[in-house]
């Protein structure tokens, strides 16, 4: 590694060549307030906030795009700096709707704290302040304009890192906006719900879309019977609202806490991720023995499947007719379930919890309702949940641990591992490898599928079948291999696609860390720990051996891609072009 | 001031297609080309309607959006075509101190185009421009080109009553 020597407020450090100030300053111990900065997608030096004194620089320099150089002499901390900043926050204030009482981001928002640290006048800068029509039209997130700061970490995550950009700076000067084409409604856009424009907001201008009265009203209504599951990565994201650290399982607090919240049952959603695997494990090898559609392509991730439908409409046969896991849990309790028990299907109301707001538009999807009424009524975000949970008093860190509810209580290790990059892909050859080869594997580990890597790819040989699969998350990565896959340039049998980079840990419900983590920990890797040791750890570990899912197909479904699994379990798809 | 969409009905031709069509192909492969393409689509329908965005849009896979922020950004793009009848109100420093912001405002309310724009007939339309160098006849605005200065709000009706 080439070094440079630098003095950061008169200390004398070595320091590789090329890197900016700001990340020489983390270094040295000293963080330098950013707000626009995101690592990798947005670095544009836009919001004025990392300003620092270079000595011989005409003025300050914003630190985030500036690169050290040798003998360079960096003062991070002045009266000058200060005072800087504290204007530049003061007019950023200037034209934002200060509602921080209230704000769905108050104490996580950046600019909040920074204001905080800096003490600032917050009307320090009167005057006229641009007004905007709140965007609510989306079923998932909301756009509020009158909070932006106009910093772009939204539009570089729908551009940049998702590749889809249908959100942009519009306008100039004073009338600069974050807006759509045309400025049309976010729901007309061919926005695919996916959220990492929420989680990469500081402030309030990006939220979901918040279903949890409803939950609360469907709760306390005597007639209701209502269930809750939640998905695999939730305990292992849920924690951090609480003030532990990103990577902490927190699986008994969060069950302990939903039954807290009065529901007549709480459920593991590793079950019916079990149940997905069957079917889609089944479905593949269908496809493969019958020349069927390939590469088939996961259908979990509903904001993939909409990606899909509006970017490479040519492909929806390739998707897999699986319901995602979410949506075959409802249908199941609101068919078999209420059947057994004698329930009304009309008379239960199913929420889920998710780290997804693209799972807000699937619930509301055609297709999706096996027994006549919605699949799946409510689905809220790991925030949301968070939400509830201190709303209704419950201490979550006091909570002693408890289990989910009997009988969709058993979720395999397999199931477990949905929520990370790669983990529905290596469920899959779990089940299928076993299938074919007809005895047990030795080796439970598919290494070369797992990992934070954008596209991954492996060749697997089960019995005398050679298999190409590959696995990419985040849309712009999909987008890649898609486009590869079309023109004949790679050849793959089996595709798993999930729209989050990263996979379901670093969904765009999960809860916010503000840009100051995000840019130095590796979020979608810690919270993937979690799912990967409870695997690990766990005696079942193959969606194929799990006792709840066999009898579920002992008594109700017969077996998998049965007609009656095709009614209840699978769903279709539209072409919506752009 | 904030772009506003055309109310005016498209009426691009065929020929008109074929002539952007060639633009963009011209500069598909160039990185950073959205400029000029946007520049020869102004030339070719003197305006940049939707469907020309639409069709860029199509053909670059670039996000619409994308488009749309850099055509609402330079002054030099317009979203709407010109009336028959264009009005160009002076607004640099000597004509707003002698009341031009007034007389844009009263064209605007007399032609019910509030923030400049284009009927949706097409007949009139309605712009502030920076200095035209007439300054001596402050204020002053132009109709397709000729000149009236030193106006006051009682003026407008008059002027365009020339015109209708």
């Amino acid at each position: 590694m080439e070094t440079v020597n630098i003095k950061i407020n008169g200390r004398d450090y070595a320091v590789e060549k090329g890197i900016t100030v700001l990340e020489a300053a983390r270094y040295a111990g000293i963080d330098i307030p950013t707000l626009c900065y995101l690592k990798d997608i947005n670095e544009i030096g836009a919001c004025r906030l990392c300003l620092v004194e270079v000595k011989g620089a005409r003025g300050l320099v914003t630190a985030c795009v500036y690169p050290v150089n040798e003998g360079m002499e960096i003062t991070t901390n002045s009266p000058k700096i200060r005072a800087a900043r504290k204007m530049n926050l003061e007019l950023l204030l200037s034209n934002h709707k200060k509602e921080c009482l209230s704000c769905v981001r108050s104490t996580t928002c950046e600019l909040q704290s920074l204001c905080n640290e800096y003490g600032v006048d917050e009307n320090h800068f009167g005057g006229e302040r641009t007004e905007y029509a709140i965007d609510d039209s989306s079923p998932s997130i909301i756009r509020d304009n009158n909070k932006c700061i106009l910093c772009r970490r939204c539009v570089a995550a729908c551009k940049t890192m998702q590749g889809i950009g249908v959100i942009g700076a519009n306008d100039r000067g004073f009338d600069t906006h974050i807006g759509t084409a045309f400025d049309i409604k976010l729901a007309d856009t061919s926005c695919i719900n996916c959220g990492q424009c929420v989680v990469a907001c500081p402030t309030g201008a990006l939220y979901e879309k918040d279903d949890t009265a409803k939950v609360f009203e469907a709760i306390a209504d005597p007639e209701m019977h209502v269930a809750i599951c939640a998905a695999p990565s939730v305990r292992a994201q849920i924690g951090e609202c609480f003030g532990y650290e990103p990577g902490t399982d927190t699986e008994g607090k969060m069950v302990a806490s939903m039954k807290r919240l009065g529901f007549d049952g709480v459920y593991d959603m590793n079950l019916t991720a079990d149940l997905t695997i069957m079917e889609e494990a089944t479905e593949f090898l269908g496809r493969v023995k019958n020349g069927g559609k390939l590469p088939m392509i996961t259908s979990c991730s509903p904001g993939w499947i909409k990606f899909c439908e509006h970017y490479f409409p040519q492909m929806t046969e390739n998707l897999s007719t699986c319901k995602s896991p979410q949506q075959m849990f409802g249908a199941t309790y609101k068919t078999y379930y209420a059947q057994k028990m004698g329930l009304d299907p009309a008379k239960i109301f199913f929420v889920s919890v998710i780290p997804c707001t693209a799972k807000k538009f699937e619930v509301g999807r055609a297709d999706q309702s096996a027994a006549g009424v919605p699949d799946v009524d409510v689905a809220i975000t790991t925030r949301e949940l968070a939400r509830m949970i201190q709303q209704a008093g419950i201490d979550f860190r006091s909570m002693q641990d408890e289990k989910f509810d009997t009988p969709f209580d058993i979720g395999s290790g397999a199931g477990a591992i949905f929520g990370a990059t790669g983990g529905v892909m290596e469920a899959a050859l779990r089940t299928a490898a076993e299938v074919i080869e007809g005895k047990q594997l030795e080796k439970l580990e598919f290494e070369d599928v797992r990992g934070t890597e954008g596209i991954k790819r492996a060749t697997y040989k089960l019995g005398d079948i050679e298999l190409k699969v590959a696995v990419a998350s985040g849309t712009a990565n999909a987008k890649k291999l898609l486009t590869a896959v079309e023109n004949g340039e790679e050849k793959v049998d089996f595709i798993e696609i999930m729209a989050c980079p990263g996979g379901c840990v670093n969904g765009g419900g999960q809860p916010y860390q503000p840009a100051k983590v995000r840019n130095n920990v590796d979020l979608r890797a810690k919270r993937a720990a979690v799912l990967y040791t409870a695997d690990k750890n766990m005696d079942l570990r193959k969606s194929h051996e799990n006792s709840a899912v066999k009898k579920l197909y002992d008594e109700f479904f017969g077996e998998p891609n049965s007609h009656k699994a095709h009614v209840i379990l699978h769903t279709s798809y539209v072409k919506r072009g752009l | 001031m904030k772009k506003k969409l055309t109310t005016v009905e498209f009426h691009g031709t065929k020929e008109q297609e074929a002539k952007l069509l060639e633009i963009i192909e011209k500069y598909k492969d160039t990185k950073g080309a959205m400029m000029p393409i946007l520049q020869q689509t102004q030339e070719v329908y003197g305006y940049l309607p939707v469907e020309a965005m639409q069709i860029i849009a199509r053909e670059t896979g670039k996000p619409i959006e994308e488009i749309f922020g850099i055509a609402t950004f330079y002054s030099q793009f317009s979203l709407n075509p010109k009336g028959a009848v264009s009005i160009a109100v002076c607004l640099g420093t000597a004509c707003y101190v002698k009341g031009s912001g007034d007389l844009y405002n009263k064209l605007g309310e007399v032609l019910g185009l509030e923030g400049g724009g284009t009927s949706s007939d097409g007949k009139f339309s309605l712009e502030a421009t920076r200095c035209i160098g007439a300054c001596g006849l402050a204020p002053v605005l132009t109709v397709n080109g000729n000149v009236y200065g030193r106006l006051t709000t009682a003026d407008i009706e008059g002027i365009i009553a020339e015109y209708r």
